[in-house]
C-alpha cells in the first residue's frame, strides 16, 4: 500500500517504523531537512523535505497513487489542511490527529464535512485506555475483539497463588471455568503454550475468555477485579481532563492535583464534580494530606516521565488496587519493566496502534481477511480475527485434525454473536470469526494458520 | 559491525556469481567448447563456498553505515578474486593477477584489458568478459536487493555504498522496488540495443556481447580491431547506445511516468548533452582534414566522445593519432564523466555542475563579503552535507590520483601513458594514450602497478570511499 505520513515527530516515526516493516511504500514529509535524513536513513522509506499541506510537496511525494495519508504534524489546524488538500488531490483515505479538545464535540461533523477516514486524538485514546484499566485493575492489558464481545487480559500471576504447578490440560477442570490460555511470558520468552505448560509464579499470562467468565475465573484464584472507586491523578492534562470525565460518568470518585493555578481553576470548571487540589504532586506532605493512603487506585500523569515513575513506585504501596504510569518519551522499555510498575501508558504507542489497526483492516479489505490485529508483550504476539467465508477450505474440519503451525492457537470463536472458547471438537463454520494467537508476524489469511 | 550479515551478502554474491556463471556454460555448449566444463566445476565451487560461509539468514538483519560500505567493498573483491579464476583454470589468461586485472576490468565497466589477442580467448571467456559489464553496471547488490527481500530499513545504505552520484535518491519509497524499476529499464535498454545491433547485421554472439559492452558502459569489445571494422550505421547505433546509457535514469523513470516536461528539465542531463554536442563539434572540426568526408569524421568524433564521456571506452579510430587538441578534449571528457545515477563513471557531471556553482557562490563572497546565497540543482537547495561530500571527494580523488601516478612511475612509462592510465582506470574507461591508448593495451605494466591500477578501478567504481574505508583501522574495531 502507498502510504504519506505528513509530520515525523514520536507518533509519525512510531508509524513510519511499524508500516515500513509492514512492506507498505512509506513516504514520510517533514519541515525539517534534519529529521528527514534521519528518518529515511533508519527507515526503507522516502523523505521529503516541505509543507506537507502544500500542493506541489504533495504531488512530489505521488499523492495521485497513494491509498492513504496520515497527518501527524504538531498543529491540527495543519493536519486537517493537509488531509482537506490531499483528499481534493486525489481519493484517497486520510487520518488527521486532533488533539485540541474544543474539536472533540465536533469531531463527527468535522470528519464527515471534510471527507476523512479518521480522526485520532491521542489524549483521548490514552484516557480511554486508562480508565479501561481502572474498571479491571488486576488484569494488567486489555484488548478486545470481535466488538468487544471478547477480551484478552493479560495478568502476572501472583506469588503464592493457587495457579502455581498447574498444568494447562488441567486448568478448565479444576477451577471450573471456561477459560484459555493463549499467552504466557516468562523471562522475556513469550510461549504459545500447548496443554502440558506448568503455571509458575512470576509468570504473566494472557487469558481469553467471555467477560463474564472472567469475572469468575479471577474470582476463583483469588485475584481482585474489583473496579476502582476512587482515584488520585496527579497532572491536570488534556489525558487528565479526558479521564476524569469518563471516570465521574460511573460514578468513581476523582481528585486531581495540577500546580497550575489556572489550570486548575479551567478544570474545576470543566470537571464540576472532581475534586481540584492546586499544588504540586510531587509534594509528599501533599500527598499524604490529600488521603493518597486511602485511595483505590493512582495515575501518574504530569508532563515529566521521571517524575510519573517516581510518584509511581512511591504510590504502588500506598493504594490499595491500581497504579498507572504515563510515559511519554522514554524508551527503555526493559529498564522501565523491570521497576515493576503495574500498568503503563504510553499514549504515542496508543495512537500508532489506532492508526496501525486502521491501515491493517484497510489493506485487508483488498486482499487478505484479517479483520482485526493487535500486538501484545512488545510486538511478539499478534492476536488476529479471521471471518469464515464461503469458499474456506477449513469448514467442517475438526480443531484436533487441523496440523497447525507452531506457536499458533486458535483462540476463540465468535458464532452468531455468541463466544465459543474452543476445545478440539470445535470446527470452524462460514460466517465465524476466529480468533488466532501467535508468534508469527504477517499472517494475512485463514489458511495460513496451518503448518506447511 | 554486523559480521554476520555481511556474510550473508557475501555469500549471496557468491552464489549469484555462480548462477551467472551458467551463461557463459551456456554459450560452451553452443559453440561445443571446453572451457564450459571450468566454468561450470567453478560455478559448483563458488556456489558451495557460498553456502558454506553462511547457512542461515541471520536474526540482526540490520545495515548500518559502515556496514554498507563494507559489505559493498567486499562484495566486489570477492565478484573479482572469484571471477578471475576461469581465465587461469583455462589457461587463456595464465597469470592471476592478469586475469584479476582482467575481471574486475569487466565488473567495473573499465574494458582496460592486459590481453594482446582478444580474438585467441574461447566464446565461453569473451563472453564472460563482456557479461561482467552489464552485471557491474548496474551494480551487484542493487541486483540482490531487486530480488532478495531484505527487511529492516537499513538495507538503503547498501545501495548507497553502490550507486554512483552524489546523493541517491530513490524513484519510489522502497529501496526493492527501486532496484526492480532500475533493472528494468536496464533489461529494456539492452535488449533494444541488442535488437539493433542484430538488425544491422551484426552476429548474434557479436551483438550481445557489444550490447553489454555498451550498456555497462565497459567497453570490452571482442575483436582485435576494437570496432573499427564496423559499418557506418553500426557505429551510430553504438554511439546513440553509449550516450543512452550515461544518462541518469532517473530520466528514464520520469519518462516512464510521462513526466517528459520533469525529465527534460533536469540540469545534469541538459548539461551532458552539451557538453557532448559541443566536443563533438569541435573536435569533428580539428580533424575534418584527417578523414575523407565531413561525415566520416562527425561520425568518429561522435563515437569517440560519446565512448569517452560515457566511459565506456569503445574505439572506432585510434584517437592516440589525432590532433593534440583533441586529444586533450577527450582526456578532460574523461574526468567529467557521465552523469550520476547511470552506469558510467567518472566525476559524473553532477558533481561538476554544483562545483562550479560553488565557485561561483565563492566568487560573489568576494565581491559581497556579507551575501547570504544557497547553492541551488534542480529547483532545490543543495544540503550542506551534499557539498562537503562533493568537496572531499575531489579531494580524495586528486589523493588516489597522484599516489597511484606515483606508483605506477616506478615502471618508467612516458608521463603521458601513465597519467592516461589512471585517469582511464579511476574512470572507469579502458584506453587513455600513448602506450595505453585505443590501440594499446595494459599488458606492460608490472604486478604491482596493476595492483594499483586494479584498486584505481574498484574505486572509481564504487566512488572511492567504500574501497577507503577498508583501509581504515577503526573500521574493524569492535568498538571502534
Amino acid at each position: 500500500m502507498k502510504i504519506i505520513i505528513v509530520g515525523c515527530g514520536k507518533v509519525g516515526t512510531a508509524l513510519t517504523a511499524q508500516l515500513s516493516r509492514e512492506d507498505n511504500n512509506v513516504t514520510v514529509i517533514d519541515t525539517d531537512y534534519d529529521v528527514i535524513r534521519n528518518v529515511s536513513n533508519m527507515y526503507d522509506v522516502m523523505g521529503i523535505a516541505g509543507n506537507g499541506a502544500s500542493y506541489s510537496v504533495l504531488q512530489e511525494a505521488d499523492i495521485e497513487h497513494a491509498d492513504l495519508m496520515i497527518a501527524v504534524t504538531k498543529s491540527d489546524e495543519m493536519n486537517l489542511l493537509c488531509c482537506v488538500i490531499a483528499k481534493q488531490a486525489a481519493d484517497c483515505h486520510t487520518i488527521a490527529r486532533v488533539r485540541n479538545p474544543i474539536y472533540r464535540e465536533e469531531r463527527d461533523f468535522i470528519r464527515r464535512k471534510l471527507g476523512l477516514s479518521m480522526i485520532i486524538n491521542p489524549e483521548h485514546a490514552a484516557a480511554m485506555e486508562i480508565a479501561r484499566l481502572l474498571r479491571f485493575p488486576s488484569a494488567i492489558e486489555i484488548d478486545s475483539f470481535s466488538r468487544g464481545r471478547v477480551e484478552m487480559m493479560r495478568f502476572k500471576v501472583p506469588q503464592n497463588s493457587r495457579l502455581a504447578g498447574f498444568a494447562l490440560k488441567d486448568l478448565s477442570g479444576a477451577m471450573q471455568s471456561d477459560i484459555l490460555v493463549c499467552a504466557a511470558e516468562r523471562n522475556d520468552e513469550v510461549y504459545i503454550p500447548d496443554g502440558n505448560f506448568i503455571i509458575r509464579e512470576g509468570d504473566s499470562l494472557s487469558i481469553i475468555a467471555t467477560p463474564q467468565n472472567a469475572v469468575d475465573f479471577f474470582r476463583r484464584i483469588g485475584v481482585r477485579i474489583n473496579q476502582v472507586r476512587s482515584t488520585m491523578i496527579v497532572g491536570g492534562g488534556d489525558i487528565t481532563y479526558y479521564l476524569a470525565k469518563s471516570l465521574e460518568s460511573t460514578g468513581v470518585d476523582v481528585k486531581i492535583i495540577e500546580k497550575n493555578r489556572n489550570r486548575a481553576e479551567a478544570l474545576s470548571e470543566l470537571l464540576p464534580k472532581a475534586t481540584i487540589i492546586y499544588g504540586d504532586g510531587s509534594d509528599r506532605e501533599l500527598l499524604r494530606e490529600e488521603c493518597i493512603q486511602d485511595m483505590d487506585s493512582f495515575v501518574a500523569c504530569t508532563d515529566m516521565d521521571e517524575e510519573n515513575i517516581i510518584l509511581s513506585l512511591y504510590a504502588k504501596n500506598m493504594v490499595s488496587s491500581k497504579v498507572v504510569t504515563k510515559i511519554n518519551h522514554l524508551e527503555f522499555n526493559d529498564v522501565i519493566h523491570s521497576l515493576n510498575l503495574d500498568s503503563l501508558i504510553y499514549p504515542k504507542h496508543i495512537t500508532a496502534e489506532y492508526i496501525l489497526q486502521y491501515v491493517r483492516a484497510m489493506k485487508n479489505s483488498i486482499g487478505s481477511n484479517v479483520e482485526t490485529l493487535y500486538k501484545l508483550m512488545d510486538d511478539r504476539v499478534e492476536a488476529l480475527e479471521f471471518q469464515i467465508h464461503q469458499n474456506c477450505r477449513l469448514v467442517g474440519i475438526r480443531l484436533q485434525d487441523m496440523k497447525t503451525r507452531p506457536n499458533l492457537l486458535v483462540a476463540a470463536i465468535s458464532r452468531q454473536g455468541k463466544v465459543i472458547i474452543p476445545g478440539g471438537q470445535d470446527c470452524f463454520e462460514v460466517g465465524d470469526s476466529v480468533i488466532v494467537v501467535t508468534t508469527v508476524n504477517g499472517l494475512q489469511d485463514i489458511h495460513e494458520i496451518l503448518s506447511e | 559491525m554486523n559480521d554476520k550479515m555481511i556474510r550473508f551478502i557475501i555469500s549471496w554474491v557468491l552464489k549469484l556469481e555462480a548462477i551467472l556463471m551458467m551463461l557463459p556454460v551456456l554459450i560452451a555448449l553452443l559453440y561445443q567448447e571446453k572451457e564450459g566444463f571450468v566454468y561450470l566445476f567453478w560455478a559448483i565451487v563458488c556456489a558451495g563456498i557460498g553456502f558454506l560461509i553462511c547457512r542461515k539468514k541471520p536474526v540482526d538483519m540490520e545495515i548500518y553505515s559502515r556496514d554498507g560500505f563494507v559489505a559493498v567493498s567486499l562484495s566486489w573483491l570477492v565478484l573479482g578474486i572469484f571471477g578471475a579464476v576461469p581465465f587461469v583454470i583455462t589457461r587463456e589468461i595464465p597469470f592471476y593477477i592478469d586475469a584479476l586485472f582482467e575481471i574486475v576490468s569487466g565488473f567495473t565497466t573499465t574494458g582496460a584489458s592486459i590481453l594482446n589477442d582478444i580474438e585467441a580467448l574461447s566464446h565461453a571467456s569473451l563472453f564472460w568478459r563482456s557479461f561482467s559489464h552489464w552485471v557491474g553496471g548496474m551494480g551487484v547488490l542493487v541486483f540482490i536487493l531487486a530480488l532478495l527481500p531484505m527487511k529492516g530499513g537499513s538495507v538503503m545504505n547498501l545501495m548507497k555504498a553502490e550507486s554512483p552520484g552524489p546523493s541517491v535518491s530513490k524513484f519510489v519509497p522502497r529501496v526493492r522496488g527501486t532496484a526492480k524499476l532500475l533493472y528494468q529499464i536496464y533489461i529494456v535498454l539492452t535488449v533494444a540495443t541488442m535488437a539493433a545491433l542484430m538488425l544491422s547485421g551484426i552476429s548474434a554472439f557479436e551483438a550481445v556481447t557489444l550490447a553489454f559492452g555498451a550498456a555497462g558502459t565497459g567497453g570490452f569489445a571482442v575483436l582485435n580491431s576494437g570496432c573499427v571494422g564496423y559499418s557506418p550505421v553500426q557505429q551510430w547505433i553504438l554511439t546513440i547506445a553509449m550516450i543512452a546509457f550515461g544518462v541518469n535514469f532517473n530520466f528514464y523513470y520520469l519518462m516512464l511516468c510521462k513526466k517528459v516536461k520533469s525529465a527534460f528539465q533536469s540540469q545534469e542531463v541538459k548539461a551532458y548533452f552539451l557538453i557532448i554536442l559541443m566536443s563533438i563539434g569541435v573536435i569533428t572540426w580539428n580533424i575534418h582534414n584527417l578523414y575523407p568526408t565531413i561525415g566520416e569524421a562527425l561520425r568518429h568524433a561522435a563515437f569517440q566522445v560519446g565512448s569517452i564521456i560515457t566511459t565506456t571506452g569503445f574505439a572506432t579510430a585510434d584517437f592516440n593519432l589525432w590532433p593534440e587538441l583533441s586529444r586533450t578534449i577527450l582526456v578532460m571528457l574523461m574526468f567529467v564523466g557521465a552523469c550520476a545515477g547511470s552506469t558510467g563513471g567518472g566525476i559524473k557531471v553532477s558533481r561538476i555542475l554544483i562545483l562550479l556553482k560553488t565557485v561561483h557562490k565563492e566568487l560573489t563572497a568576494i565581491v559581497h563579503p556579507r551575501s547570504v546565497k544557497r547553492i541551488r540543482f534542480d529547483d532545490h537547495a543543495v544540503e550542506h552535507e551534499v557539498l562537503r561530500a562533493i568537496n572531499v571527494f575531489i579531494i580524495v580523488y586528486l589523493v588516489i590520483f597522484a599516489g597511484s601516478m606515483l606508483v605506477i612511475s616506478f615502471d618508467e612509462f612516458s608521463f603521458e601513458t601513465n597519467f592516461t592510465a589512471i585517469a582511464a582506470t579511476l574512470n572507469n574507461i579502458g584506453p587513455g594514450l600513448d602506450m595505453v591508448g585505443p590501440m594499446g593495451n595494459y599488458s606492460a605494466y608490472s604486478p604491482i602497478s596493476k595492483l594499483v591500477l586494479i584498486f584505481d578501478m574498484l574505486a572509481g567504481r564504487l566512488e572511492l570511499f567504500p574501497m577507503l574505508i577498508l583501509f581504515y583501522p577503526s573500521t574493524w574495531k569492535r568498538r571502534g
